[in-house]
């Protein structure tokens, strides 16, 4: 019998040598005539276990990581005594880090093989669409509507509200949009899925398409992920091959298919007007609102937008899970959360839970605190607009809400952790630089304001009249927070103002204690 | 990274290939720039006319875009990371590291012409930051060490 052994294809994981290890197996279980059957999954998220190597046991997939190539010789003779190895970590599904998350989105990432539509279907894939084509586009909504699913794209917007409104816009041609844009820094659990378990994306799409009466697909991927265009490009010519795409799909009169289009470097393009724009070929500008794109979106037709983990979540829901789904989480905020922790943390990776955790617990219990062993100072969430939440604010549940109330925000769950080597002036003159940068140019504050933004923080850095560029810099962000059409400049205020409320002393300002004592 | 001397009727054919395709004015330019590493001046008007549209609406789409090259990169391009989790485990000091070990700023090419460095805001391995891609290959926890080791490799 061979042995089957699994080392991911993920990016992440081939950023620290993955097909290095790879290639070592194959050489040392030749150079052995052990006959190995290697299957190349997406990651489990463990990310400072990767490259990780699981093998096949009767008792379950069993972890061994990080892997060197040079680990693999001693390794391989260690799997094959059944003798213990210091690399390994146990029976993978007992990992705490694992177990102690609630995997509904990420079930499969990590096990199937992203390339292969029966793995996909031996572990539950394509369950939900086959239930949908037996169900009427009201029941397929309101399922969705039950679940309480919320976009996961940053918003939060009532996904079966804006299915409806999609559903309810009459006839003609329709579209289906997947915002694969990722543009957020500290995210990558698009990423992920695409590269892990593609058919879950697709079905999800195909789902949205029978439910509204839309019989075309873009997934928009930006391009700084090659990998994920690559899977997504296999799986949809996989589906079509199998009848899960194109005309009357599994023998269904529903027809649906999905075409890829690649980004071109702008983060812009993440916000859904702006996407719909370069998706027809141009500038990505962003569009005002209204019309909304439900009612005129790409070319002009009704289209559903929604993030690569909204989509996903739905094969799930259809699949008899809507009630399940509404029963995890706290208040509005229903279902799980797959949280990226990244940046300078022991433990990052991808941590799926029901919303409610809190920061401290993410950061110090599973993240394990910094990389670097030095203490926690700041800790950014919610991407390039999020903000900067201090140690005393570590209290707050993962909850759109709860979130919002302390001028944060939760958006596409990147949690960044930082040391106390971090200087928060320079932090926030980031923020503005990177809004200037990436500023459409269609409003004024957002596109002038961040440039002089950061202009004003170089001043407060260099010590020229900090009070007075303070209340100017100050300004500026209310500015752009009211003035701005879309959220790249309303938003960007967030982290800016979330730095000085918290780290003053890093502007030259007396530290907060301090000024609540006078 | 090979590239093609540019070459306006093998152009003309990837252009006509694309034109029955919805909006296809990105899937042109990457397409171009896939196969000459650059979008050059020439390039606007074959496919303003392909698509119908004015030559100066194909140049604002085209300058619109930060992966869209009007000049011809070097043999590597070198994408640094320059986000916030990167930031976080060290990035910045990496970034002055590269860039005076290759005697560039972000957005130039070496004089050798061996590498071009460009800025990327996230590349999605921030869990393993700090992050590159060099050509198409992913590179993560980064050190000068390592990446030296890179740069040398693309500059032999
Ligand atoms: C500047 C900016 C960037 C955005 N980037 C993304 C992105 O990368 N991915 C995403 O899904 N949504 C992004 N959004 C949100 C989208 O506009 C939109 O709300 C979302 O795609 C809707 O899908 P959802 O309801 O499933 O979240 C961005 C918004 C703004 C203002
Ligand atoms: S806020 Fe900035 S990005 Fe958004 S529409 Fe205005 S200029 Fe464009
Ligand atoms: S911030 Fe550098 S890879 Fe995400």
């Amino acid at each position: 019998m061979s042995l089957r052994v699994f080392i991911p294809r993920d990016s992440g994981a081939l950023a620290v040598g993955a097909d290095d290890v790879a290639a070592a197996l194959l050489e040392q279980a030749h150079a052995r005539d052990l006959p190995v059957d290697l299957v190349r999954p997406g990651s489990r998220g463990l990310y400072w276990l990767e490259p990780m190597l699981e093998v096949d046991t009767p008792e379950g997939r069993v972890a061994y990581g990080p892997v060197t190539p040079a680990d693999v010789p001693a390794l391989l003779d260690a799997i094959v005594a059944g003798a213990p190895h210091p690399l390994r970590q146990g029976l993978t599904d007992e990992i705490p880090w694992l177990k102690r998350q609630t995997r509904l989105t990420f079930a499969r990432c990590g096990i199937v093989d992203p390339r292969s539509i029966d793995d996909y279907r031996a572990h539950g894939g394509y369950r939900g669409l086959e239930r949908a084509l037996k169900l009427s586009s009201d029941a397929i909504i309101d399922d969705v509507v039950k679940s309480g699913l919320r976009g996961r794209g940053g918003a939060g917007f009532p996904t079966g509200t804006k299915w409806r409104t999609v559903a309810q816009a009459g006839r003609g041609q329709k579209y289906i949009c997947c915002n694969a844009d990722e543009g957020d820094s500290g995210t990558f659990a698009d990423r992920m899925l695409m590269e892990g378990d593609p058919f879950m994306i697709i079905e999800g799409m195909t789902i949205a398409g029978i439910a509204v009466g839309a019989t075309r697909g873009y997934i928009y991927i930006r391009s700084e992920y090659p990998h994920a265009v690559e899977a997504m490009n296999a799986a949809i010519e996989a589906a079509r091959r199998t009848g899960y795409l194109g005309e009357h799909i599994c023998h269904s009169t529903d027809s649906f298919d999905i075409e890829v289009r690649v980004g071109a470097g702008a983060y812009i393009c993440g916000e859904e007007t702006s996407m719909l724009e370069s998706l027809e070929g141009k500038r990505g500008t962003v569009r005002a609102k209204p019309p909304l794109p439900a009612h005129k979106g790409l070319f002009g037709r009704p289209t559903v937008i929604n993030n690569v983990l909204t989509f996903s979540a739905v094969p799930y829901i259809l699949d008899g899970g809507a009630q399940a789904y509404a029963d995890c989480g706290m208040g509005r905020s229903r279902g799980t959360k797959p949280i990226q922790l990244g940046g300078n943390i022991k433990h990052g990776g991808l941590f799926e839970v029901a919303f409610g955790i809190t920061l401290g617990e993410l950061i110090d219990d599973i993240g394990g605190g910094t990389l670097s062993g030095r203490p926690v100072r700041a800790v950014q969430v919610g991407g390039p607009l999020g903000a900067y939440f201090p140690r005393a604010l570590f209290d707050t549940p993962f909850d759109y809400e709860a979130f919002a109330a302390r001028s944060g925000m939760v958006g596409h769950g990147g949690v960044v952790v930082f040391d106390d080597t971090v200087d928060m002036a320079k932090q926030a003159r980031f923020a503005l630089a990177f809004c200037a940068h990436e500023s459409c140019g269609k409003c004024t504050p957002c596109r002038i304001g961040s440039t002089r933004g950061a202009e004003t923080v170089d001043k407060i850095i260099a010590g020229d009249r900090p009070a007075a560029n303070i209340a100017v810099l100050e300004d500026l962000c209310n500015t752009m927070k009211f003035g701005s059409l879309c959220a790249l400049g309303g938003l960007a205020p967030i982290p800016v103002l979330s730095a000085l409320t918290h780290f003053p002393e890093d502007f030259g300002l007396a530290p907060r204690r301090l000024q609540a004592a006078e | 990274m090979q590239y093609e001397p540019w070459e306006p009727a093998r152009a003309s054919d990837i252009i006509a290939g694309l034109t029955h395709k919805e909006g296809a004015t990105l899937l042109m330019l990457h397409a171009l720039q896939q196969a000459f590493g650059y979008v050059p001046q020439d390039a606007e008007p074959m496919i303003a006319q392909a698509l119908n549209l004015s030559r100066a609406e194909v140049h604002g789409v085209l300058t619109f875009y930060p992966d869209f090259r009007r000049e011809p990169p070097g043999r590597h391009v070198l994408k640094l990371c320059r986000a916030e989790a990167c930031q976080a485990a060290g990035g910045d000091a990496l970034a002055a590291h590269v860039e005076t070990r290759l005697g560039v700023t972000f957005g130039a090419t070496t004089a050798d012409g061996a590498v071009t460095l460009e800025p990327a805001y996230c590349l999605g391995l921030c869990a393993t930051a700090p992050s590159a891609m060099i050509n198409e290959r992913v590179v993560g926890r980064l050190d000068a060490a390592k990446l030296d080791a890179l740069l040398t490799e693309a500059q032999q």
